[in-house]
């Protein structure tokens, strides 16, 4: 077990270098000057832009910038010299000159918003399309199944921009059910009722799209096993239908469930894109989109980077989880 | 529908005698109805296709849309609309649209778009036509690369396999909407300085480049994998012996028992990127004004979303029920094309 986690972790570690270099290359290659966006659109001083080019190290010949990026990210980064000189501790992702700020702490500043998001959006689809998958095939061919095909087309054709402009027009524009959730994101632990109120409609939105999918899933997977041998076999030993789902069936459809979902969830924590925009949310996705917009080349580089980090980790952790689900996997 | 596999050839008089006899023997010994026609996995699947409720309207309804969109001009013009006039006669002078419902009349089925006074039918059957080619030119460019380097790597193995099966894995890792966000500026900048296209042609030309270039790699996955069986069945080991060229097996041999993986990811592909194409117009990285598409209508529209409330919901409920559309077409046609599925 321990070797295989460790030679997972290499594996893991290269893929997360490739993508570091390959997005580093990419962003080398554009026809931008980056010292020149250091100073914004409409600045063309060239004193101000060869100072900020010597500074930032974009001087220097391509290979030195990619190792003095992975440099600080292990041991942290200083530009300039003297007074000026502007230091970012390790991780150190690089400085951006339109934020004013480290690139770690704007991204640490979002990333807290993305995780509450995405975990909440977790919870609900998994309980949501779990339950009603299962209910669908219990009851297969009945009410609740042909309720359920019925969310799952409308689920899965809605967009999620779509659901969410349609949440904000009804439930907070039309009927007042809910305050305005103006992008004043709270943080949990300084009003866990706000914090909620805040992230309620967003939370329906990504649930709503993702738990579709998973009702599908689910439901063909428990009826396809309900078919094979053992289920059968369980049954004649006389053990009551809620042990059988619960032990066999389910136990079963647990493995691609969890990878799904590890999945679906670090795509989501790599940013959320639609549906932060959608709902002004001041997080991993709406930074990204503005420091596109904005051509902010170092912010661009390292939520790119984020996402990839998450899909990489968790590949990994649901690799390691499989073999805890499932004992048919032979871990060598 | 072509004849079943097994149907003897016409004017073969023994063979129908030998049949109808054999019939009657299983029949008289109760294994089989004395009906019993021998059908194609084709006529099966299309009677499956037939058979399912929804699986004829979603097709109607998918071609029907496909129509307004391909003759969105003969249509515009019958109907007397133009997707780049505006009529002053239909809003006032603050903008608003005159009359119920944004302004829909017999001059304007749709109603008209606020501040612009542009027709909303046409802009909706012209928007359509960027939204399909977007779609369908990816989803052939997605399904012809994966199915060749599906094939190359499944069929060949060794060192192009795993030269591909780490590109791919490369590829999966990569955070592809990230990407074709943060390379849209400057990736169509640069189309358009390089003289291929220009403006919308240019954003039109990078949204199916990078659409199809982060497609491929999961369908290739499915192909390889169809492929690596496929190469080891007695038929493909029979060509082998007979001395056929590779090329012969690929093309003969393997390709026609690949459609339905083919025809099952055209119908998850295509509503997806339709989608997709709405998404990235939303967000502001695909169609540009005055060209219209309808992620480019409805991000417009959120601006009136209050006092004009029809003009968000008429193009909003219209990419649903596309979307739906293809979607329960799609669905239809993996349950004919499923062997497991009742026959009927």
């Amino acid at each position: 077990m321990l070797s295989y986690i460790s030679r997972r972790l290499a594996v893991s570690f290269i893929i997360l270098l490739t993508v570091s270099f390959a997005v580093y290359v990419i962003f080398a290659f554009l026809p931008y000057d980056p010292a020149a966006l250091t100073c914004g659109k409409t600045c063309n001083d060239p004193g101000i832009i060869e100072a900020n080019r010597h500074r930032l190290g974009y001087d220097l010949p391509f290979f030195t910038q990619y190792f003095l990026f992975l440099k600080g990210l292990l041991f942290g980064r200083s530009f300039g010299e003297g007074a000026a000189m502007i230091t970012c501790p390790a991780p150190s992702l690089g400085y951006s000159f339109q934020e004013h700020a480290c690139v770690t702490n704007v991204i640490s500043e979002a990333l807290p918003v993305t995780v509450s998001l995405a975990l909440g959006a977790l919870v609900m689809w998994l309980a949501l399309g779990v339950g009603l998958g299962i209910l669908a095939a219990r009851f297969r061919g009945r009410i609740v199944d042909q309720l359920s095909t019925i969310f799952v087309l409308i689920g899965t054709s809605l967009p999620t921009f779509l659901t969410g402009l349609m949440l904000l027009v009804f439930v907070v524009i039309k009927w007042h059910i809910m305050p305005f959730p103006a992008g004043n994101y709270t943080p949990f632990l300084e009003n866990p009722f706000e914090w909620a109120q805040i992230l309620l409609l967003p939370w329906i939105t990504l649930a709503f799209a993702y738990a579709a999918l998973y009702t599908r899933f689910v439901r063909s997977a428990v009826i396809d096993t309900s078919n094979e041998d053992y289920i059968r076999t369980a049954r004649a030993k006389g053990l009551s239908e809620g042990v059988i789902l619960g032990k066999h069936t389910l136990r079963a459809a647990l493995a691609p469930i969890a990878t799904m979902a590890g999945l679906d969830f670090a795509g989501l924590l790599g940013g959320a894109i639609l549906t932060e925009s959608v709902f002004n949310l001041p997080g991993i996705g709406r930074l990204a989109i503005n420091s596109v917009v904005n051509i902010d080349l170092p912010i661009i580089v390292a939520t790119t980077l984020l996402a990839a980090l998450f899909v990489v980790i968790m590949n990994l952790l649901v690799d390691i989880l499989y073999a805890f689900i499932d004992p048919r996997v032979r871990v060598v | 529908m072509g004849p079943g596999v097994d149907t003897p050839t016409a004017g073969s008089d023994l063979a129908k005698i030998l049949k109808t006899h054999y019939r009657a023997q299983m029949a008289s010994i109760g294994l089989v109805g004395a009906g019993l026609v021998s059908r194609s996995p084709r006529e099966l699947a299309w009677r499956r296709f037939r058979a399912n409720r929804i699986g004829i309207p979603a097709a109607v309804a998918s071609v029907g849309i496909a129509f307004f969109a391909i003759f969105a001009p003969l249509i515009a013009w019958a109907i007397n609309v133009n997707p780049n006039d505006r009529d002053g006669t239909a809003i006032t002078e603050r903008g608003q649209t005159i009359g119920r419902f944004g302004g829909m009349s017999w001059n304007h089925p749709l109603g008209v778009e606020p501040g612009i006074a542009y027709d909303l039918l046409a802009r909706l059957m012209y928007g359509a036509r960027i939204s399909f080619m977007v779609a369908v030119i990816s989803t052939f460019a997605t399904v012809a690369l994966g199915l060749i380097i599906g094939i190359v790597s499944g069929y060949y193995r060794g060192r192009v396999d795993s030269v591909f099966g780490r590109f791919t894995d490369f590829l999966l890792a990569f955070p592809s909407f990230f990407m074709i966000i943060a390379l849209s500026g400057p990736t169509i900048q640069r189309i358009e300085r390089s003289g291929i296209a220009r403006d919308n042609s240019a954003r039109i030309l990078y949204l199916i480049v990078i659409l199809s270039f982060f497609g491929w790699p999961y369908f290739s996955r499915i192909i390889r994998s169809q492929v690596l069986s496929l190469r080891e069945r007695d038929y493909v080991v029979a060509a082998r012996a007979l001395g056929a060229s590779n090329r012969r097996i690929i093309f003969k041999e393997l390709l026609p028992n690949l459609w339905t993986p083919v025809i099952v990811y055209v119908s998850l592909a295509l509503p997806g990127y339709l989608a997709a194409e709405a998404v990235f117009s939303y967000l502001g990285i695909g169609i540009q004004p005055p060209s219209a598409s309808w992620g480019l209508i409805i991000a417009d529209s959120t601006k009136y979303i209050l006092s004009e409330p029809t003009y968000f919901f008429i193009p909003a409920i219209s990419l649903i029920l596309v979307v739906l559309s293809f979607n329960l077409l799609g669905d239809a046609i993996r349950d004919a094309l499923d062997p497991k599925s009742e026959q009927s």
